[in-house]
């Protein structure tokens, strides 16, 4: 029993394996980390449902030892992420920047689910509101009911 | 009344269902190039076959030219081929940029298979590739008299591609005065 603990525990604390080479791997354990960070926050454009971290590529190794390389010169994250967005464009970010060109998909979904909410409740209330009419009878419904009901009606 | 808001989320679902279909059509390999209407940015590339001038950014002036990157282990790159050979026979200019490929590989590659360009570079690093927003071969820019990035190709040329896009505009940055 103890035994499947402790696996349990150690692929808990187990860190996510990436495609970075020891060799592409920064001295500095700051910037390496800063590089990480920014690394999966980056599409790889030619794999492109992976970031440049997990993906083996040989683009992706490219771009990683170049993000690094920035780093080095002293780029801030924003800076190192400007400098590769100038050359393959915003769909190298992963999360879309928010601009009028992407306002639909930000928004889309919630606006949906606003817009469903409120068609939902219009609709519900006039099902209530309807209920609560009372319509006369017409008198030829009048004499039908009285027929079918029987002369005791009062 | 109440047919208007039964058809709304119908008409919705439709028009989002119009979307994907449309989508789904379109190819996430053909990312634009923010290169577009840009200068090239400036590179400057020894010749595959050494001893020769290379190829600079600054080579593209004077008329309109073609920069197409390409590597001897590409195998669309082959499928193109002859097409650049065909269009250098109409006295169409293209430069040939080697990525990722050493310089020896694609001096060979050039020499079995036919050279269209009138000038190669090396890029055995891929910096320039980067610095052009290559993500994969052939790739294709068609670049202006002024030394601007009109047009992208991702992809190897097609004949339909020349026919329809590349051809006209080619044409059209000719006879711009």
């Amino acid at each position: 029993m103890s035994r499947y603990l402790l696996t349990f525990a150690l692929l808990l604390v187990a860190g996510r394996a990436g495609a970075v080479l020891p060799d592409e791997q920064l001295a500095d354990p700051k910037l390496e980390s800063r590089a990480r960070h920014i690394s999966q926050e980056l599409r790889c454009v030619v794999c492109q449902n992976q970031t440049i971290d997990d993906s083996d590529a040989p683009l992706a190794h490219d771009l990683r030892i170049l993000l690094r390389q920035r780093l080095l010169r002293g780029d801030s994250d924003a800076a190192a992420e400007a400098f590769l967005v100038k050359r393959y464009g915003t769909y190298v970010l992963l999360q879309p920047p928010f601009e009028t060109e992407t306002l639909l998909l930000w928004l889309g979904p919630a606006g949906l689910l606003l817009a469903g909410s409120v068609g939902l409740a219009v609709y519900l209330s006039r099902r209530n509101m309807a209920a609560l009419k009372v319509v006369p009878l017409s008198p030829n419904e009048e004499r039908t009911a009285t027929r079918l009901l029987g002369p005791s009606e009062a | 009344m109440n047919r208007v808001i039964f058809a709304l989320p119908v008409f919705a679902f439709a028009v989002i269902a119009l979307t994907f279909v449309l989508g789904l059509g379109r190819d996430p390999s053909n990312l634009p190039s923010t290169l577009i209407d840009q200068p090239l940015p400036s590179f400057a590339l020894p010749s595959v076959f050494g001893g020769e001038p290379g190829l600079r950014s600054r080579d593209f002036r004077g008329k309109p030219m073609l920069l197409n990157v390409f590597a001897s282990w590409c195998v669309s790159c082959r499928v193109e081929h002859p097409i650049l050979l065909q269009l250098k026979s109409q006295g169409i200019a293209i430069q040939g940029l080697d990525w990722k490929d050493s310089a020896s590989a694609g001096a060979t590659y050039l020499r079995e298979n036919g050279d269209p360009y009138s000038k190669v570079g090396n890029d055995q690093a891929g910096a320039t590739g980067i610095d052009l927003g290559v993500a994969g071969v052939p790739e294709t820019f068609l670049v202006d008299r002024f030394g601007k990035v009109r047009f992208k190709q991702i992809g190897p040329i097609g004949p339909d591609d020349w026919k329809k896009t590349i051809g006209p505009l080619m044409d059209r940055l000719n006879s711009a005065t």
